[in-house]
């Protein structure tokens, strides 16, 4: 630390990009350090709009979900004698155990089901198909993919009533099926494109190179293109998850009975059933994202790097 | 090896494309089976009922709204989180939080926190917050507007941050040797070299908000006064409460017209380099 900052004292701000050009984290710092010891110079000075505007959106942000969380841990008196933005001073898991009660368990194990098999056939066949296209050379595959990237432009909305007619004639209206089936479809064109531009930067030289040995396609596929693409893969479960796993208009229409019912048809189920119960609704709230945000602590970077990278490209 | 995808594809997604269309000339009201009534639905739809028009009129405002609102703070959020701020680290682990709940939770939680007799009306003393914020019918849509941009700016402002951080720091350095501010660096050069994002960004801001159904219906149901009944809830309700599927299905096909008009456009304007890219990536 001492070295550097000593450098960065002696060293113009061009001389510590010639030294690094192939770290640009360093080269950031530099410049941060440069800023802070040249101030006066124009537009080198603390962007105080900038960090009044990324507070002030912190708090829209976060008052809502703080709201949530505190509201879920009161009773239905306290929420209408107290300060609602304080703290209860007598917190209550009371409304919790009124949702677990109330049937939370099935309809997690529901959604768990449903986002696990539509992720895990996304998953496999969106990374084949992304092969078959990353390595056509023939005009079949360049015209599947522009109508598969048509797809990302088709909206779920638009096409909900033939989803909904198909799912009756095939006898799985009100099934897991009937949810499972349609997600994957529409989580396919996204996820091509992800993986696709993914393979594509393998090099040639490694899938020659296991033709020689004689490996043949599907070797291929296991041996190097899952391995490779194995970010792009987690950036298209976790995405397609997050997408499956709060997904509404589904459920609405394809389900319809308790038994297949899944958390956000529940959550809506809740507000009606638990009327007035506000914190009972809440800490159902609460604990449907629970998952996600366990999710979301343990694999942030993974989360984040691999969206950016996702939809950068 | 694409055959599974291609499959799943065609049978839930391409198919169905095609069936909107063949249902809009069909009358269908669920229990029966649909029989073809030719151009009857879309005469119906398009001149018999009034409706229609104000419904569209709903969605421009709406989707302009959402855009004006949410293209500019996801632009600015980007831009900061790509920074070196103080706890910009911690910002924007805050900022993703969003994504994690179904629009269904939002729709309840906002729910309660509009709510005239608790949440922030009951919690802060200002006069004008125990506004029947979701029974007003001059200002739900704007209320609504407000929540879903609170949904979908942070993923926005995550598509920014990655664009601003592949901008190369030297053109920085140099405009600051040059003598260019903080401002005429933003729109000197971050803008113009963003504008790969901001076409992605913008396409999915507008197609999306074009479809966007869930917290809508969640938070209002299109009430009071039919006032946010924009065309993708009018046509749940249409469809699925009214059991007219087939007007409903002239909606939808309205929906899809208009958003890949959308998508086309914005894929014109973003000009001839990233056709290129498009062509060299096929």
């Amino acid at each position: 630390m001492m070295t550097h900052t000593a450098s960065t004292q002696s060293a113009t701000p061009d001389a510590g990009k010639a030294l690094n050009p192939e770290v640009p984290g360093f080269q950031q710092r530099e410049m941060k350090q440069n800023k802070v010891r040249r101030t006066g110079a124009p537009g080198e000075k603390p962007n105080i709009l900038g960090g009044l505007g990324g507070w002030l959106w912190l708090a829209v942000i976060i008052l809502p979900i703080y709201y949530i969380v505190i509201t879920s841990f009161r009773t239905s008196e306290d929420l209408r004698s107290s300060n609602q933005l304080l703290p209860t001073t007598n917190p209550t898991l009371a409304p919790f155990i009124r949702v677990i009660q109330n049937d939370f368990l099935h309809y997690f194990t529901n959604s768990l089901i449903v986002t696990l098999s539509t992720v895990a056939v996304v998953l496999a066949v969106s990374v084949m198909a992304a092969y078959y296209i990353a390595r056509s050379t023939t005009l079949g595959g360049r015209r599947l993919f522009q109508v598969i990237l048509l797809g990302i432009a088709i909206p779920v909305q638009a096409t909900i009533i033939p989803v909904y007619y198909l799912i009756q004639q095939l006898g799985l209206y009100d099934t897991l099926w009937a949810l499972i089936l349609p997600q994957i479809a529409f989580a396919i064109p996204l996820s091509v494109l992800i993986i696709v531009n993914f393979v594509r930067d393998i090099p040639m030289e490694l899938f020659e190179s296991m033709k020689v040995d004689g490996a043949g396609e599907w070797k291929i596929l296991t041996a190097l293109v899952l391995p490779m693409a194995k970010p792009a893969l987690m950036t298209v479960g976790i995405y397609q998850a997050l997408q499956v796993w709060n997904g509404f208009l589904f459920p609405l229409v394809l389900t319809q009975s308790s038994d297949v019912r899944v958390l956000p048809l529940s959550l809506w189920e809740y507000s009606g059933q638990f009327g007035i119960d506000v914190p009972a609704t809440l800490a159902a709230v609460v604990l449907s994202a629970l998952p996600l945000l366990v999710v979301y602590m343990l694999a942030r970077r993974h989360i984040v790097a691999g969206l950016t990278a996702g939809f950068g490209k | 090896m694409a055959l599974p995808a291609v499959l799943f594809f065609g049978i839930f997604a391409l198919i169905p494309l095609f069936g909107v269309v063949v249902i809009s000339f069909m009358e269908w009201n669920v229990l029966g089976s649909p029989e073809w009534v030719g151009l009857t639905n879309w005469q119906a739809v398009l001149f018999d009922r009034p409706f229609t028009w104000t419904a569209l009129g709903l969605t421009i405002t709406f989707v302009v709204g959402s855009y004006l609102f949410q293209a500019p703070v996801a632009l600015l959020l980007g831009v900061f989180m790509a920074g070196q701020q103080r706890y910009r680290a911690l910002l924007a682990v805050l900022y993703f939080l969003p994504l994690l709940f179904s629009s269904v939770a939002v729709g309840l939680t906002f729910q309660s926190l509009f709510s005239p007799n608790y949440g922030l009306s009951a919690a802060l003393p200002f006069d004008w917050l125990p506004n029947d914020w979701l029974s007003n019918s001059d200002l739900v849509m704007w209320v609504m507007i407000f929540v879903v941009g609170w949904c979908f700016v942070p993923f926005h402002g995550l598509l920014y941050q990655a664009g601003v951080r592949q901008i190369p720091q030297s053109m920085y350095e140099a405009a600051t040797i040059d003598g260019a501010g903080r401002v005429r660096q933003f729109f000197s050069i971050t803008i113009p070299q963003l504008r790969y994002t901001i076409i992605t960004s913008s396409t999915l801001m507008l197609v999306g908000s074009l479809t966007y159904f869930d917290l809508i219906f969640v938070l209002t149901g299109g009430q009071p006064a039919n006032a946010v009944r924009i065309l993708p809830l009018d046509m749940y309700v249409t469809g699925f409460s009214s059991y007219n599927l087939g007007y409903a299905s002239v909606i939808a096909v309205i929906l899809v017209a208009i958003g890949l008009t959308l998508s086309l456009l914005l894929n014109i304007i973003s000009g001839s380099s990233k056709m290129e890219s498009d062509k060299a990536g096929a």
